[in-house]
């Protein structure tokens, strides 16, 4: 048996040397005991030698791989008495399993990333359940904690706490080694006891206070509680002491809520007007005010329910020319405006090419509401219903018959079929202006999203050219 | 009336802000106290649970109303302005006072502060604001602040409080919006949505890449909100069917579902009934398979149809979809792996990377799932076949709890 003494604890360095002397002579695991200066755990009998430590490195070179590293930091601070020989045994065995850390359900593997886990909690929990007290010295106030981690995790959690009070002069004494920061520098000294620290502060009544008042005794889970916080950290919470009398009183106190009777009001109390819009009308709009008021509370079809909002047009009020698109898409919908999406942006510069000014046009869709599926978390946009087209009329034609435009050009078959009345194809009714029975002129042409559609760059730029024309020659036709 | 003391008024401002089970600390982004002037830090991920109270929900933030005074008449809340609960209000300075000190004592990992409605939404948004911007700029307070939006306030306000707040919410309050209409007069289910609209708005800006200007910062970790169950009648599957689209349209990172907690100064209108925990606790379940484990809501349930309360929804969608399993371990996919029960995101993701190096037996799976008896119906490993187990009879009942989780 040969015997390990190593520095302190958590002596990953003493550990490394030693391991690395005793694989490149090959002993085995089994043959290895590990102990710690001063650990009292040195028992075995059948010393044969002992493995120094804080010699020079005679053993092979050899390298291990970066995550047996990983969990062995975390591992080595864990209080358990085997994590020396575990990882020793680990070290031995990935000269022949090179691969091996990357095995979760291999039994070794398995026990080390428990002991790492919990060393990982432990440091969670350090973080969460370390309350500071606050102390007066010559320099002005401190604060200073008493704190018994789980595994010995203080030195490398101490970090945590500058990051977070670089500016706060504290220390935290554990049983384990105690931390200190100054501001500028962050120091260790030996582990202390609880009677170093402060026994109270100023505002733990009122921490306690809080503590008893969030708690809604109708949803006792006292394990839940347990489970997260485990008792072991209790004796440093000042708030814990409350636990007992919190838990045997919240039966009481819920069966007085729901037995209690309906409260009223001790004062009259003066109602206040709703927000939102007014229930929905039959009668038609008188104004565009109006349109965009009833749109927003429109039941006519189902769509508003997955919408955040209906959309109504925008613009001159007294448009020669009136475009009709779709519907509005994502952005739309967020946003509350016609186009001012990818296609409204498209649509914009189109505008701009043929001369339009955008401030001088009505600009609206066939359909008010943003119809779209889910797919996963986005939203995908589907084409209206003929149905859906059909009940949303109500708000176009009011719209039409507000605005009075000369030329209503539609964009895309399901503006033309809310504009005409009936299906149409854009491809062919292109370009040739359709008499409508109110007088005004129809134009149909593409929706802008068809050219964002387009995968082909030359077609895409054909297509947009010719979309220019077509708004451009209804604008010549408003005149 | 005498006036009341700081402790007074934290008693009734905490107690009034209970009934919002938000306390999340997560998903901002990562920054600490190093070269400024106050203190704080946020980690980037995971928030820190500094408590939990004996409801066995986590304490990470202060969270408290500004005031309680409120104008709305919302039944069930316990604030509404019918009620004969105590009232108390807060100035900016004692709120921030009392942030600084119980963070200074590593009681918390921040502040949540939300409000009643007082005179109207944009002098309340301001206040709420107000102390966002003394924390952040008079204190340089770089821990984590959760501002409650109030959905009709003014849209500068808004952007004010994304600046401030590394989480904003607007509570959706409830499942229905002719709920809404009945039990919250004044409230205004459109108007909370808009709001919602334009919070992803600013969000989807500030996160742009910038090309001139770069539009200011807003609540790197998102928004959130809270639906109270059992209130109305919705079903658990209008429930769901309801956060789906919350989390499509306004990319919301969290849906919190609240079960309808009997409170104090009970309004008339509503039930007086212990509220439905496990119930709630099965809604939390379902969500978690939608956002993590790439299921469709129209797979754990339909739109009318309640969750199950005996087994979990993962659990029961597999029961009910046995013609899919047993699902070697050896050889499915991530996707596949993930809709095993009793193998969560970790443990696939485990299996992966060890079948890489060897054929899987039961007894590796035993130290890579937590619950080996829910597993072994519904896989295949080298060494085990379930053979007629995945489709007998007595599934069901062999993998039900003993004692229903009623309070897991």
């Amino acid at each position: 048996m040969r015997v390990v003494r190593l520095a302190h604890e958590t002596d990953l360095a003493g550990w490394r040397e030693a391991a690395r002397r005793l694989r490149a002579e090959g002993v085995a695991p089994e043959d290895v005991f590990w102990a710690v200066e001063g650990g009292g755990n040195l028992f075995a009998a059948d010393i044969t030698s002992e493995v120094g430590v804080g010699q020079a490195d005679a053993g092979e070179g050899f390298t291990v791989s970066r995550d047996f590293v990983a969990v062995a930091e975390r591992a080595v601070l864990n209080r358990s008495d085997e994590r020396f020989g575990l990882l020793y045994r680990l070290l031995w065995r990935l000269k022949d399993e090179p691969r091996l850390m990357r095995d979760a359900s291999d039994a070794d593997v398995w026990r080390v990333q428990a002991l790492a886990r919990d060393v990982d909690r432990a440091a969670h929990k350090m973080k969460a359940f370390v309350r500071f007290r606050a102390v007066r010295d010559a320099a002005g106030e401190a604060f200073v904690a008493w704190f018994e981690p789980a595994h010995r995790v203080a030195e490398a959690t101490a970090p945590f706490f500058v990051r977070r009070f670089a500016n706060m002069r504290f220390s935290i004494l554990t049983p384990d080694v105690c931390v200190h920061w100054d501001t500028q520098n962050l120091g260790f000294t030996p582990g202390a006891d609880a009677a170093a620290a402060p026994r109270a502060d100023s505002l733990e009544d009122d921490w306690r206070t809080y503590y008893a008042s969030i708690f809604n005794p109708a949803r006792l889970k006292v394990d839940a509680m347990t489970k997260e916080m485990p008792r072991r950290y209790w004796r440093n919470l000042p708030e814990a002491a409350l636990i007992p009398e919190l838990v045997a009183n919240a039966q009481d106190r819920t069966r007085q809520m729901v037995a209690a009777p309906a409260s009223k009001p001790a004062r009259r109390i003066a109602g206040v007007p709703r927000a939102g819009a007014a229930g929905p009308s039959d009668d038609p709009p008188q104004s565009l005010e109006a349109v965009a008021a009833g749109v927003s509370g429109c039941r006519r079809c189902d769509l508003w329910r997955d919408a955040t909002q209906g959309v109504a047009g925008e613009g001159a009020g007294a448009a020669r020319i009136m475009f009709v698109g779709e519907q509005p898409g994502d952005q739309e919908d967020l946003a509350g405006r016609p186009f001012v999406g990818p296609a409204g942006q498209l649509f914009d510069r189109a505008l701009a090419q043929a001369g339009v000014p955008r401030d001088a046009v009505w600009i609206t869709n066939a359909v008010k509401h943003f119809r779209h599926e889910l797919q996963g978390k986005r939203r995908i946009h589907k084409t209206p219903s003929a149905g859906q087209v059909a009940a949303c009329r109500w708000w176009l034609d009011a719209e039409r018959a507000l605005v009075r435009p000369k030329v209503i050009v539609a964009l895309g078959a399901s503006a033309a079929l809310g504009v005409i009345g009936k299906a149409t194809s854009v491809g062919k009714a292109r370009g040739a202006p359709i008499s409508l029975a109110d007088g005004t002129q129809a134009v149909i042409t593409w929706h802008p999203s068809y050219m964002l559609r387009l995968r082909d760059a030359a077609a895409k730029a054909a297509a947009f050219e010719g979309f220019v024309a077509d708004l451009k020659s209804a604008w010549s036709l408003a005149a | 009336m005498a006036a009341l003391t700081l402790r007074q008024k934290l008693a009734i401002l905490s107690d009034a802000a209970k009934y919002d089970a938000s306390c999340a600390s997560s998903g901002s982004v990562k920054r600490d106290s190093r070269g400024g002037r106050g203190m704080g830090s946020t980690d980037g991920g995971m928030g820190i649970c500094h408590a939990y109270a004996p409801d066995g929900r986590c304490i990470s933030l202060l969270k408290i109303l500004l005031t309680n005074f409120c104008v709305y008449d919302c039944a069930y809340c316990v604030n509404r302005v019918s009620s004969n609960t105590p009232r108390a209000r807060f100035t900016a300075d004692e709120v921030v006072d009392l942030t600084l000190g119980f963070y200074r004592r590593n009681y918390i990992e921040g502040l949540f502060l939300s409000s009643g409605i007082i005179r109207n939404p944009d002098y309340t948004m301001e206040e709420i604001v107000r102390v966002a911007r003394a924390l952040r700029e008079t204190h340089d307070f770089r821990g984590y602040i959760h501002l409650k939006v109030i959905p009709e306030a003014s849209p500068a306000l808004v952007s004010e409080a994304g600046l401030y707040a590394d989480r904003v919410s607007i509570n959706i309050e409830l499942p229905r919006d002719d709920s809404l209409e009945s039990l919250a007069p004044e409230k205004d289910a459109p108007g909370i949505r808009r709001a919602m609209g334009a919070v992803r708005l600013a969000e989807d800006a500030a996160r742009e890449p910038a090309r001139k200007a770069r539009p200011p910062r807003f609540a790197p970790a998102g928004q959130s909100t809270q639906m109270i169950v059992g209130a109305d009648g919705a079903s658990d599957g209008e429930i769901l069917r309801r956060s789906e689209t919350l989390y499509g349209a306004y990319r919301l990172r969290r849906v919190y579902y609240s079960a309808f907690s009997p409170i104090p100064e009970a309004a008339a209108r509503l039930p007086l009934k212990p509220p439905p925990l496990v119930r709630e606790h099965r809604l939390y379940q379902a969500d978690w398979l939608m956002r993590i484990y790439g299921f469709g809501r129209a797979e754990i349930l339909d739109e009318d149809a309640n969750l199950d309360l005996t087994v979990d929804p993962k659990l029961a969608w597999a029961l009910r979809r046995r013609e899919d399993f047993p699902v070697d371990v050896n050889t499915a996919d991530r996707e596949m792996l993930l809709r095993v029960p009793g193998l969560g995101v970790r443990g696939a993701d485990r299996i992966l990377a060890a079948r890489r190096l060897k054929r899987l037996e039961l007894a590796d799976l035993k130290r890579i799932s937590r619950s080996l008896e829910t597993l072994k119906p519904f896989v295949v490993a080298a060494d085990w076949s379930p053979g007629g187990l995945t489709d007998s009879v007595g599934l069901r009942a062999q993998l039900e709890p003993f004692q229903p989780d009623l309070f897991a």
